[in-house]
């Protein structure tokens, strides 16, 4: 169970109440809590229905629906590796694999410690640089695989949670 | 400033038409530098040449003599970054942020061109200064993608003088709702999203339903992989879109508009926005639009990766924020649509190139393509092909034309296998389309679709059983599960073809998969599953030999499906380095350094790759 701070019940509101008058709002305030909290868990949710008077049921069916919503906390460091069509032929399935394997988790988990997450991602439009990753924004091109290493190691020296 | 009035509108883009051909004529000396600021450029570095560009012009002391901007993809992604220099057009490409002084230095101020930094082509060898001389933009018609590369996509002035809203005060003061649908219907458009239905047909339904309350909804929920030509329309030139937008707000009578694209977008997002205050701010949005009574508000709605959203009756859904499920029709969306209101979804191409129809007259956007297909089509080229990026062509241009005049063929010398149209929904076409001139009605017939514009090419090194795969586990994931034959009939069709990437399906299997992907097609209840099977029958139509490879001689035939290949290092190419068994993450490769050559254990190796893509001397081959 995570326990909801004040402030943060406090701010779940203000997000609400920001939507209140668009038509259908849902989405909009549940993309926003998202970018802001990183995951919407449960008792989040029970919050937004309160406010918006939206099932519980409702929610979490939306929530669960779409990819860009989590459950669960993301790493500090998210790894998303683009599986469009123009990086898989490519061979952008190795490079996922690769950081499977150097992270010892599969695709859309955590590492314990809590640094890293590995999304794959459906076309992110990059094909030109196929293929292509990228981590907490930032776009790596034309990879291959024995470049993934190399690129760990970059967030390596930061051991901070 | 507000423009308040169709003179007003008139006198402004007259002005700012001035100021942006003296922008680029070199008037007083002005030098004007743009650089590619589309994904593909930024992330090999464009975003640090502007900085070095402006920080470098600073120090020079010509800060007012020259202009650094960034402007939307030029297309030609494979060569990025690029900066081009007015006046001359002068192209230069692969610019690193070392070579800027050099730009600055010999060519803006010496007025030289740079010669090792420009475009060479790869067949005569010869230098080519401007897009004019370089074959991939040759053979292109840029109508959705205008202004692309060429305006500041968050100058709302610049895109005034690039032809932008000359359109909308043609329609708002000259011509009625249904002047501007028969103007559609006349220039013969259809929907650029991938159905190819006609627009103006589409807006005569809306138009027709009496209701107090309408609305336009831009479809930009782009999920096709390998597209991303709406992603750069919205990133070049937002403004061609909302003023779209209005034409076809106007043509209905619709009272709002909401802009629906996919929360991977960023940049997309905010250029949009961007672009929606900046045009509120002189009026150009809101109510009373040049005096002439006419009121429009456009909204941005994100979508949330769900590539579903993409069909037109979920996309509905998911503004409404529910799951992005489909709705059976009819209804259609123009009957009932968002909130139970006449609604007209239209994709993000479509509406860029409405302004351009009403600009020009739907004769000359007709005169383009073929006889059902009119105007162009924008493509994104990717995969194994040289020249990947945007191109915009005209409809009934040959795939030859695209993937060897345009795209400059195959890399490495590899083979032409397939191109990929229409994505997950789609088909491929093979050598023997290769001069049929592609259009809407031409692909359904080779048993794939247009898509919205993905056109992925695939050489001999790609395995066509794989590709359905790839397509099919994409489709299984996103199928949103409301009925059972897409929801249940996808995941069969996947662990089909698992047996047979796996070696494991018997020539029954290949039966029953064309019969399972026949009742998917005829039962699913939305284009997503109705259309799931295709992959599948194209490749099983033109590939059919990979498919027997794979089951009867379990051998995939491109080394590609893991379970059927394996890695073998040919003892006579061996160099005996050792490098293969350093790198190995399992130790399955042995051997005595400069003694004996090095062998992999085959039951022990987990096919990973990592020793063939170091072997500095390809001793190691896949059987």
């Amino acid at each position: 169970m995570a326990v909801i701070q004040e402030h943060a019940k406090k701010r779940i509101k203000e997000i609400v109440a920001l939507h209140k008058d668009e038509p259908t709002p849902l989405l909009v305030v549940l993309s926003q809590i998202q970018q802001e909290f990183g995951y919407i868990p449960l008792e989040v949710q029970e919050i937004v229905s309160a406010e918006m008077g939206i099932p519980v049921a409702e929610i979490y069916g939306v929530v669960t629906f779409y990819s860009f919503f989590s459950l669960k906390p993301k790493g500090k460091y998210i790894i998303g590796v683009c599986l469009g069509t123009a990086c898989y032929v490519k061979g952008s399935q190795n490079i996922i694999d690769k950081f499977c394997e150097l992270l010892k988790i599969k695709p859309s988990e955590t590492t314990p410690d809590g640094r890293f997450t590995i999304d794959a991602l459906r076309c992110i439009g990059a094909c030109a640089i196929a293929p292509a990753v990228t981590i907490n924004g930032k776009v790596y091109a034309s990879l291959t695989v024995d470049r993934v290493e190399r690129i760990l190691k970059e967030y390596e020296g930061d051991t901070q949670r | 400033m507000r423009i308040n009035t169709p003179e007003e509108l008139a006198v402004k883009i007259r002005s700012c038409e001035a100021c942006l051909a003296k922008k680029f004529s070199g008037e007083k000396g002005h030098k004007a530098l743009l650089v590619c600021g589309g994904l593909g450029c930024i992330s090999s570095g464009a975003a640090e040449i502007i900085d070095v560009l402006k920080s470098r012009i600073k120090d020079k002391g010509l800060s007012g003599k020259i202009s650094v901007d960034s402007v939307g993809c030029f297309g030609f992604c494979s060569q990025g970054p690029f900066v081009r220099v007015y006046p001359g057009e002068t192209l230069y490409r692969m610019v690193k942020p070392e070579d800027v002084e050099r730009i600055i230095d010999e060519d803006v101020i010496g007025g030289r061109v740079v010669e090792d930094l420009i475009y060479i082509d790869p067949k005569t060898k010869l230098p080519a200064r401007t897009e004019k001389e370089i074959d991939f933009f040759k053979k292109q018609t840029k109508i959705a993608l205008h202004g692309s590369g060429i305006i500041d996509p968050e100058n709302v002035e610049e895109a005034m003088g690039y032809g932008s809203f000359k359109a909308l005060g043609k329609v708002l003061t000259t011509m009625t709702s249904q002047e501007v649908i028969d103007n559609i219907l006349k220039s013969g458009l259809r929907g650029r999203g991938g159905g190819g239905f006609p627009t103006g047909r589409k807006w005569q339904f809306a138009f027709d339903q009496k209701s107090d309350v309408k609305y336009v909804v831009c479809n930009g929920d782009e999920g096709d992989p390998g597209a991303f030509m709406d992603r750069s329309i919205l990133e070049a030139n937002p403004f061609a879109v909302i003023e779209g937008m209005m034409i076809a707000d106007y043509a209905i009578r619709s009272s709002a508009g909401y802009f629906y694209v996919r929360a991977e977008y960023p940049l997309a997002v905010a250029r949009l926005k961007k672009a929606i205050s900046l045009m509120e701010e002189i009026g150009l949005l809101g109510d009373n639009i040049l005096g002439t009574g006419f009121n429009f508000r456009a909204s941005v709605r994100l979508g949330a990766g769900a590539f579903v959203c993409g069909e037109e009756t979920a996309l509905l859904n998911s503004i409404e924020g529910q799951r992005g499920m489909p709705r059976p029709r009819p209804p259609f969306p123009a009957v009932k649509g968002l909130w139970q209101k006449p609604t007209i979804v239209n994709n993000v191409e479509t509406l860029a190139v409405v302004p351009y129809i009403i600009r020009n007259g739907a004769e000359e956007f007709a005169k383009l393509g073929t006889e059902k297909s009119k105007g162009t089509k924008v493509f994104a080229l990717g995969g194994k092909v040289n020249n990947v990026g945007l191109v915009e062509v005209p409809m009934g241009t040959t795939m030859r034309e695209l993937i060897f005049d345009i795209g400059g063929g195959i890399p490495k010398g590899k083979k032409f296998k397939a191109i990929q149209t229409g994505g997950p929904s789609g088909g491929c076409l093979t050598e023997k389309d290769l001069d049929t001139p592609i259009d809407y009605d031409s692909l359904i017939a080779r048993g794939s679709m247009m898509g919205s514009g993905g056109a992925i090419v695939m050489d001999e090194d790609n395995c066509m059983v794989d590709v359905a795969k790839f397509y099919m586990e994409f489709i299984c994931d996103e199928s949103c599960g409301k009925c059972s034959p897409c929801r249940i009939g996808t995941k069969r069709m996947l662990e089909y073809l698992q047996k047979i990437t796996e070696g494991r399906a018997s020539l029954k299997d290949l039966d029953d998969l064309v019969e399972l992907a026949q009742a998917v097609k005829e039962n699913s209840l939305c284009g997503l599953g109705q259309t799931a099977a295709n992959p599948i029958l194209s490749t099983l139509t033109n590939f059919r030999d990979e498919y027997i490879a794979h089951v009867v001689d379990k051998k995939c035939p491109a080394h590609v499906c893991k379970k059927l290949m394996e890695y073998y290092i040919v003892p006579e190419k061996c160099k005996k380095c050792g490098k293969c068994a350093r790198v190995c993450p399992v130790s399955c490769i042995s051997g005595e350094l400069g003694k004996t050559p090095f062998v992999i254990d085959p039951l022990k190796c987990i096919k990973c790759g990592m020793c063939f893509s170091v072997c500095p001397f390809a001793s190691i081959v896949k059987r």
